[in-house]
């Protein structure tokens, strides 16, 4: 296949940029070198920024960075476990650990960095760690099991994450640092105490300003760490996190140029002072700066290759690429905490002007640091809340002139007003979107003009967003505005079948008076239909109809929670919810609840929702719990329906002191009232009886809260992943007009929202957001709110309990077997006992019958 | 042994519900039972797969909803809404992750199913 032979290149070192530096070549010039990789680590390259995540179940596996089939597939000679030991620069020939004697044409050091270890006595003692590799990280999960107290020595950026790692674990966590604040490169003093006071409340105890002198045994603990000043500290571990120190043993004793505190000397070529070694990543000195991070390291590696795949054409290109320095912008999330650094953060540059915002109550810090005619930004302090990280950044790197005020930037956005920022038209094809992976604009644009018009195909193909996640956002921005640009409307099709939106799809469902899926599939769609569409279908459809979502046409289109009215769990059980309105329950209730559990050996449980879950009933014992349950009175909770789920409610003025409104009572009312609803997603409601707010009302898509006058009607609150406090809608309402204003936002949301929307995303995103719903729902700005009452009252007036119905029809019934030519139970479902009830058997070991 | 002994008579056609599934059991084994009828009320086949969902652990795949996807036929496991072919069996998700296919045939109205294939 190849004339000569080809020239032989060696990788020390497979770490992130190694294995970066490989992909690059081999993108470049497939099959053109001959090329062996030292890697001394025992597994190819993992992903060491998400080193901590292996705490957390993030396996080995997981973190590779190296896809399964590269080593096959670019012919490249991966030896694991096996180090350089020497090089010979003038035979050019290196020696391995194992003893090899490798020839090299052209020799690339990717070897990274080693963790700092102070030199002080007691330093080697056991239990005295650090943290860069996977047998790091296993060897401090070792000693965690056998420790309680646990000590980092460093409050940097590392540092930081290794004390969460050790929280985490369950140890009391202390973190000692030499100088006075955390964080003392990134972030500046203001910055630096609240992110202090942060963490102290997360239960880590900060101390700064501690030099330790020595590490001697412990009295209570396993050490005591003596400070300078005459303290010390009794702990059980210590990881040490002072700093990192390039690995330049090789490339020093080999005579390579170094820096006066080490590194080895690259040019903008990443050349070192041998023209036939390359140095890359953390170990090498560009312009006296090493630099601590993976953007720098992957575009040394970019460079590298380029040139390096340039040198073995015969036709060398006439402007090879050059690494000029790289942005140590930092975005991180730290023990929860946000904490983002831009630039030049510490107002260095001369004449350069602050902008300082600080909110101790709510914990945030922000300060912008800019030119001397506040044109132009310089640098960003963000603690406590960083999402702006990604518009600052731009402006920094872009040097896009700032607005009149730039303080806006910083400033906390009032209710309603306008989103303040940058729109991502306004950046320039080279801004930099990723910087992980230096991802331009141009580059995604190229991207999405060659098809990648999905956010993971976008991802996938430029590799933007898959290391630290940072630009995510920013990504997702800008490919939403290049597809409008190109005249696409961005993707909001409910799936292959159907060409639309859901709210299009609701819209041609509704003036087409269609009744049934496959009529919405011959009229509007293609193909059989799938798991996304058919349950959109059948909420569009009752939403619209309010027909039985048992009746026959309906059946095939129910995911399996609404086709047997109750939760499918893990072991292919149900579970059954009755609905108990406003969390109110007799006694007598309580009891037939309590004695169907008994019966039918259920796992009972309260729930989060104000009322009672009842877990393990298999498909053919459901009508018969049931029948039981409606018998008693009971109607179903529609635990399983995209509907109303709950109304929750406090006491109120009925026994408590300070109720100003029956709150049980208006939310039985509002409960009755919406019982069923089908909806994009679940619906919650709270009622709370006076300010102090005990049901929460405010974390629900509805929430009411009693007034002297009336009522204030809060709506778009949420709890689940991302909680949203709900905003406040109208005040001092009474009853009447209340139920008129939640009718009209309910309808308007089951109208326009798109599947799988709760109200809080709906809101958000819904243009021009709560003034707008405002002028719709209580100014009536379209004309539709009499449209929307009379739809509501139709399904109210509709409305029939699904068990109650169920379990009178005779072929309904028919379906809740297990086998459709067999009365026999499922033999797989199997249960252990736990303090004192039932829980599912772990598949291991259930009994195979 | 004869035609009669290697197919399970396991119910009528009419008994599962268009573009819907049923569990039979078949011997010891579970079999989910899926019928395709188009949108016109065209009948399309019946096909049957393992009830069995591996990625659940859980008899459960006779109540998945069915569909097709890029122009595969499919059905969703309730659980994850993995899929699998109903043709193949094999998990559009995941590589290496299947459920068997059984023979299945009507005859005068009656749904038969044979060996695993
Ligand atoms: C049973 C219950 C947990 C409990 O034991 O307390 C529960 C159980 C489930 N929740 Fe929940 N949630 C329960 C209260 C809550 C609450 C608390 C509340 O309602 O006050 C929340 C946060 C409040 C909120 O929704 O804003 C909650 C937020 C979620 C979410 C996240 C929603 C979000 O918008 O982020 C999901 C996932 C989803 O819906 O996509 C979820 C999904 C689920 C599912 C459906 C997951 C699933 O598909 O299996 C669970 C069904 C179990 C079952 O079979 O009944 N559950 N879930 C609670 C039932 C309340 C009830 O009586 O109906
Ligand atoms: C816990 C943790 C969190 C981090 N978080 C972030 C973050 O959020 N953002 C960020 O940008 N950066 C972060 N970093 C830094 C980032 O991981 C490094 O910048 C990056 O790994 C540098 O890549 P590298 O290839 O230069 O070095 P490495 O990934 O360290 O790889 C060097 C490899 O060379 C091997 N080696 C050394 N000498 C030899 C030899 N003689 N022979 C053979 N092999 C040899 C080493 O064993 C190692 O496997 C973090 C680091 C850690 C430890
Ligand atoms: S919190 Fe998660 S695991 Fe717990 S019930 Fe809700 S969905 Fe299930
Ligand atoms: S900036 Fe880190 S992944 Fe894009």
């Amino acid at each position: 296949m190849f004339d000569s032979p080809r020239p032989k290149l060696v990788l020390v070192g497979h770490g992130m940029v190694g294995q970066k530096f490989l992909e690059q070549l081999h993108a470049q010039s497939p099959g053109a070198f001959e090329v062996t990789v030292l890697c001394e680590e025992p597994r190819p390259a993992y992903d060491r920024v998400h080193l901590s995540s292996y705490f957390s179940g993030t396996t080995a596996q997981q973190l590779s960075l190296t896809p399964d089939d590269f080593f096959a597939c670019s012919g490249y000679a991966l030896n694991l476990g096996e180090g350089a030991a020497s090089i010979d620069a003038c035979a050019k020939t290196l020696v391995t650990t194992k003893g090899r004697t490798l020839a090299y044409d052209t020799l690339v050091l990717a070897t990274g960095s080693y963790p700092f270890v102070p030199p002080l006595p007691g330093k080697d003692r056991a239990h005295c760690l650090v943290y860069r590799t996977i047998e790091d990280l296993e060897a401090i999960a070792a000693s965690a099991k056998v420790s309680k107290i646990g000590t980092v020595v460093g409050g940097g950026l590392l540092g930081l994450e290794a004390a969460k790692a050790l929280k985490d674990l369950g140890l009391t966590t202390h973190v000692v640092e030499f100088a006075p604040r955390l964080m003392a490169v990134q972030i500046d003093d203001l910055g630096g105490r609240l992110l202090r006071r942060k963490i102290e409340q997360l239960g880590v105890t900060v101390h700064t300003q501690k030099n330790t002198k020595e590490i001697i045994d412990g009295e209570t603990a396993h050490h005591r760490m003596v400070f300078a000043d005459g303290g010390h500290l009794e702990t059980d571990l210590i990881l040490f996190s002072a700093g990192i120190r390039p690995r330049d043993e090789l490339a020093k004793s080999s005579g390579l140029a170094m820096g006066e505190r080490g590194g080895i000397c690259i040019d903008n070529h990443c050349r070192t002072s041998d023209a036939s070694i390359y140095a890359i990543g953390e170990c090498a000195l560009w312009e006296k700066k090493i630099y601590g991070l993976v953007a720098p390291g992957y575009q040394m590696a970019e460079v590298a290759a380029k040139q390096i795949a340039q040198s073995s054409t015969p036709s060398p290109v006439p402007h090879p690429p050059v690494f000029t320095g790289a942005d140590m912008s930092t975005k991180l999330k730290l023990m929860g905490v946000d904490v983002a650094s831009i630039g030049d953060a510490h107002a260095a540059t001369p004449g350069s002007l602050n902008y300082v915002y600080s909110d101790e109550v709510a914990g945030i810090y922000k300060k912008l640091v800019v030119s001397a005619d506040s044109k132009i930004l310089l640098g960003a302090v963000l603690v406590g809340e960083a999402e702006d990280y990604g518009n600052l950044l731009q402006f920094a790197l872009n040097a896009i002139p700032l607005a009149a005020n730039p303080e806006d930037l910083i400033l906390p956005v009032r209710e309603g007003g306008a989103k303040k920022g940058l729109g991502v038209d306004l950046l320039p094809a080279s801004a930099t979107i990723c910087s992980c992976n230096n991802v331009s604009k141009g580059a995604l644009c190229a991207a999405i003009d060659a098809g990648n018009t999905s956010i993971g195909a976008l991802k996938k193909c430029t590799k933007a967003g898959t290391t630290c996640g940072g630009c995510s956002p920013l990504v997702k921005q800008v490919l939403d505005a290049e597809l409008k640009a190109r005249g696409f409307t961005v993707e909001n099709h409910l799936c292959e079948h159907f060409a639309h939106s859901r709210q299009g799809l609701f819209h041609l469902i509704k003036m087409g008076s269609i009744k049934s899926f496959d009529a919405a599939l011959i009229a509007h769609g293609k193909g059989r239909g799938c798991d996304i569409c058919k349950p959109a279908v059948a909420s569009i459809l009752a939403s619209l109809w309010n027909e039985h979502i048992l009746m026959p046409k309906h059946q095939a289109i129910q995911d399996t929670n609404d086709y047997y009215l109750a939760n499918l769990q893990k072991d292919g059980t149900y579970s059954v919810v009755p609905r108990i309105p406003g969390g109110e329950i007799t006694p007598e209730k309580l009891i037939v609840i309590g004695e169907v559990g008994k019966k039918y050996g259920l796992y009972t449980k309260i729930t989060g929702g104000q009322r009672i879950d009842l877990f393990g009933a298999r498909v053919e014992q459901l009508p018969l719990i049931w029948k039981e349950l409606v018998d008693a009175g009971f109607e179903s909770g529609h635990a399983y329906g995209k509907s109303l789920r709950t109304v929750k409610s406090c006491v109120g003025s009925n026994w408590c002191r300070f109720g100003v409104q029956d709150s049980v009572g208006m939310a039985i009312l509002l409960e009755h009232r919406y019982r069923g609803l089908r909806s994009p997603h679940k619906i919650k409601f709270g009622v709370s009886g006076c300010t102090r707010e005990c049901a929460e009302a405010q974390s629900k898509d509805v929430g009411v809260i009693a007034t002297e006058k009336g009522w204030n009607l809060f709506v778009s609150g949420n709890g689940g992943m991302k909680p949203r406090h709900a905003t406040l809608l109208a005040m001092d309402l009474d009853d009447a007009t209340m139920i008129q204003f939640i009718d009209r936002y309910l309808m308007f949301y089951v109208r326009t929202a798109d599947r799988l929307q709760r109200t809080s995303t709906w809101l958000d995103n819904l243009e021009g957001g709560i003034d707008y719903v405002k002028q719709v729902v209580c100014e009536d700005s379209l004309g539709i709110a009499a449209e929307l009452e009379a739809e509501m009252q139709g399904l109210v007036d509709t409305y029939e309990c699904e068990w109650k119905k169920a379990i009178n029809d005779e072929e309904t019934l028919k379906r809740f077997k297990h086998f459709v030519n067999s009365p026999e139970p499922d033999s797989n479902i199997q249960f252990v006992d736990e303090r004192g009830q039932i829980k599912p058997r772990n598949a291991l070991t259930k009994e195979t019958v | 042994m004869t035609e009669q002994a290697q197919w399970t008579e396991v119910c009528a056609l009419a008994d599962i519900i268009p573009n819907a599934g049923v569990c039979a059991k078949v011997g010891s084994a579970q079999v989910a039972v899926f019928r395709l009828v188009s949108p016109q009320g065209v009948e399309e086949g019946v096909f049957a797969l393992g009830n069995f969902e591996p990625k659940s652990q859980a008899n459960v795949l006779s109540r998945g909803l069915v569909g097709d996807l890029g122009g595969v036929s499919v059905v969703a496991s309730p659980v994850y809404k993995n899929h699998y072919a109903l043709t193949t069996g094999a998990c559009l998700e995941e590589e290496g992750l299947s459920v068997p296919v059984y023979a299945v045939r009507v005859v005068e109205g009656l749904v038969l199913v044979g060996a695993a294939v």
